[in-house]
């Protein structure tokens, strides 16, 4: 494996990773204005994603880091190229994470209210956004010969990536509704789990017109044709089980298949990619590719190395966090925010 | 307005915002740190609670701080696109790296020192917050080799138009950043320790929780008088470095238009005239600015029209000179604020030493509260002389501004997020100060009670 192929595979595992862990708090966001009934259950939940929500947001910088560092022109066209669709990723962002910080500093209604607020629209919007952008690159964008990006608003808001949009929040939320089965006690785990079930079948209908749209309206099932199908056999088995697990309350196994259904949903627009990083709309010279993308071999090698090193450690002590906050939240402890 | 112009006002905006509350997040970590290591070592609860006063203002400021850093990573590729691909091979590798061995480390740890004071074992916890100050640190790091790499670009070769990377140890050993580093990090921990000692002093006068308030003040007043002189020491070391890689900055914060003579006087006050490129009623202090650059009392120092000259040789025609007037008063304001935070810290220690903490000056109470505005002055006009004295390149002699713009952004797409992103942090600014004032306010024993207040159990809705 080339220096370039293995840093798009840890790029696309940082992002994978990303979708899955801030997946399920993406969704416990949007629970505390759909689930929670009143202002207990909306803290019980928000504790509940208290000690991770901001080591997953990592995964999403270092994502972005590491493309800036492997590949400049990739960070560079998609950065300026989705400008205002960036400005509301980060203000969502930016509004939801001080608003767990803030919401519980005042006990003045107005005051929690808005910050719910923020909490529901940070928790949707980011992911709606991301997944917009992610489709749009397989789907192909007016990319020119020097690697810059020039997109109406219909390039990047259209059927197909609306869709993937759409499906993208709404598996944040089955995703978050499972993570909150595991959390959680009582009455709010009995709705939550309920509340998953009866998403499943509108959740697997925007699947498969996501898959069917991808298969008529992009090229990678052509380019990648087998591994896609079997990304795709995979990811119907994994929300075959989820379902299943839902039914027995076997709410860890549940957990661990929604996140594997994000898992390959995310891997499919990568694998679809490959090797490109860019593809263009306008000519197929002009995609930008993990070869004419990248940084010179040398910065990729060093890359290589301190990533090699220090990943173990990382992950290593996020699993151990989560380790150390297994227990349920409930009333009767102290709730942090 | 063009992009260019726009985007520099967003970044200038948006980063000296940043860097209200990055500074003090390294601070007070670090403090935080030392008071629970008391805690842990001494069994006295007293330590356990000033941890967690102070980790309240802490968690604030850190949640601010994190949410506009990501925009900082953010908008390299949003509004200077260029410049990321002509360095990203060498710009993007630390800010990757200061995310993997920093960002990951501090926000792990905050969670578990956050949610763990019963669920870890005391030690445990210790090690969270000392891990979460590490972090900081580790990532001003690596932020500020980025940033060296821009003053002063070390370890590279330009192939194909692009700067690549030949050499990691040369940026790690770039001159710049072992200057840079200790100033900046250093600067950090005074502008943690006065934002406590200030607050401390602000209580003291209000004489509440006296004993409280007085052991943080004494912890802090110590870290903030051995930061404040390295930050000194620190700096003169900066101004020596300056001297040899980027002489038009260092003319520019003297308002030196022509040759200095020799020795060459400091300039306390100029009336600049940037059209005419002359001074008038100038106040200098003879010997100085010699001292400031070479460590001794003689040796001259070139000036902007000289050095005009050399660079058009070397990167061809253009203006070279910076903005002077900001370069110069930025540069007076940092030097004035870092001395009076030295002054304020030796009397600090002073009433300490001669046990007058009991019964503290009440003017000095009151300056003491003030200064805690000192450091986030002095560390602003510190990174204003820094960048702007830069200008026009953003890469010194790589790659300048005007070329670093994402040639596919708008005017209107720029000016859209510049009024969006002013907003929320306006916002976000007013907030945390209400918040900080009402944590304050209710002081180290209130903190208990602070969810409980409205929750009648009776109440379904509570």
């Amino acid at each position: 494996m080339s220096l370039n192929e293995l840093w798009f595979l840890l790029i696309a595992v940082l992002f994978v990773g990303f979708f899955f862990l801030e997946g399920f708090d993406f969704g416990v966001g949007m629970e505390t204005q759909i689930l929670a009934k009143n202002d207990t259950e909306r803290r019980i939940l928000i504790n509940s994603i208290g000690p991770f929500w901001d080591a997953n947001e990592v995964w999403l910088i270092t994502g972005a880091g590491a493309m800036f560092a492997a590949f400049p022109h990739w960070y560079a066209t998609l950065f300026s190229g989705f400008y205002i669709p960036f400005v509301f990723a980060l203000l969502a962002l930016i509004a939801r994470g001080v608003a767990f910080e803030f919401r519980g500093k005042r006990d003045s209604k107005a005051w929690q209210k808005t910050w719910d607020v923020c909490i529901f629209f940070g928790s949707f919007l980011p992911p709606f956004l991301l997944a917009v952008v992610f489709a749009s690159f397989i789907k192909g964008l007016p990319i020119d010969k020097d690697m810059q990006m020039y997109a109406g608003f219909f390039d990047i808001v259209n059927a197909y990536t609306v869709v993937a949009g759409i499906t993208v929040v709404l598996l944040c939320l089955v995703h978050g509704l499972m993570f909150t089965t595991l959390r959680t006690l009582g009455d709010l785990q009995e709705r939550a789990r309920k509340l998953a079930q009866k998403l499943l079948i509108p959740l697997a209908a925007l699947l498969v017109a996501f898959v069917v749209m991808t298969y008529t309206m992009t090229d990678i099932f052509d380019k990648r044709g087998t591994l896609l199908w079997i990304v795709v056999v995979l990811a119907v088995a994994a929300y075959l089980l989820a379902g299943y697990f839902m039914m027995r309350k076997k709410d860890g196994y549940a957990f661990g298949m929604t996140g594997a259904v994000m898992a390959l949903s995310v891997a499919s627009i990568f694998i679809g990619l490959f090797p490109r990083v860019m593809i263009s709309s306008l000519d197929q010279a002009f995609n930008l590719t993990i070869t004419n993308a990248a940084s010179g071999q040398y910065s990729l090698k060093v890359m290589t190395i301190v990533a090699l090193t220090l990943l173990p450690f990382v992950l290593g002590y996020q699993i151990w966090s989560y380790f150390i906050f297994h227990k349920r939240v409930h009333e009767k402890e102290h709730l942090e925010y | 307005m063009d992009t260019v112009l726009l985007s520099r006002i967003q970044f200038a905006s948006t980063t000296i915002f940043h860097y209200f509350f990055v500074p003090v997040s390294i601070g007070l970590a670090l403090i935080i740190a030392i008071m629970e290591t008391m805690y842990v070592r001494k069994g006295n609860e007293e330590y356990k609670r000033m941890a967690q006063f102070w980790g309240k203002l802490f968690l604030i400021n850190f949640a601010v701080g994190v949410v506009t850093g990501i925009l900082q990573e953010f908008q390299f590729g949003m509004n200077w696109s260029d410049y990321s691909r002509f360095v990203g091979d060498v710009f993007g590798a630390p800010l990757a790296i200061e995310a993997l061995l920093a960002f990951f480390l501090e926000s792990t740890f905050i969670g578990i020192w956050i949610f763990g004071w019963d669920k870890v074992s005391k030690r445990i916890h210790l090690l969270s917050i000392w891990l979460v100050a590490f972090g900081t640190m580790l990532s001003a790091f690596w932020i500020l080799l980025a940033n060296s790499f821009m003053q002063h670009p070390v370890g590279f070769q330009i192939n194909n138009g692009r700067a690549e990377m030949n050499d990691i140890f040369a940026l790690i050993t770039n001159g710049q950043l072992l200057v840079e580093f200790p100033h900046t990090v250093l600067a950090a921990y005074a502008t943690g320790a006065f934002l406590v000692t200030g607050i401390s002093a602000y209580k003291l006068l209000k004489k509440q929780d006296v004993a409280f308030f007085r052991k943080s003040f004494e912890i802090a007043a110590i870290v903030g008088v051995i930061s404040s002189f390295g930050v000194a020491v620190a700096g003169h070391a900066q101004a020596q470095y300056l001297v040899e890689t980027q002489p038009m900055k260092m003319a520019a914060s003297e308002a030196l238009w022509g040759e200095s003579g020799d020795p060459a006087p400091w300039t306390v006050f100029a009336n600049i005239d940037v059209k005419n490129q002359t001074n008038s009623n100038e106040v200098q202090v003879p010997y100085l600015l010699s001292f400031l650059s070479y460590s001794k009392f003689s040796g001259d120092v070139k000036g902007m029209l000289e050095l005009q000259k050399e660079y058009e040789v070397a990167y061809g025609p253009g203006d070279y000179i910076p903005p002077v007037k900001t370069t110069f008063w930025s540069f007076r304001i940092m030097v004035a604020a870092g001395t009076l935070m030295m002054l304020f810290g030796v009397y600090a220690i002073y009433l300490m030493w001669r046990k007058k903490m009991d019964r503290p000056n009440t003017w000095f109470m009151r300056f003491m509260f003030w200064g805690l505005l000192l450091p986030p002055i002095a560390n602003t006009a510190g990174w204003i002389m820094t960048e702007i004295g830069r200008q026009p390149w953003t890469v010194f002699g790589l790659m300048t501004t005007e070329d670093s713009v994402s040639p596919n952004i708008t005017s209107g797409q720029v000016l859209f997020s510049v009024i969006s992103f002013t907003a929320i942090y306006a916002i976000l600014g007013a907030v945390l100060v209400g918040l900080f004032v009402k944590v304050i306010k209710k002081g180290p024993y209130a903190m208990d009670n602070e969810h409980g207040e409205s929750h009648d159990p009776y109440n379904k809705e509570g």
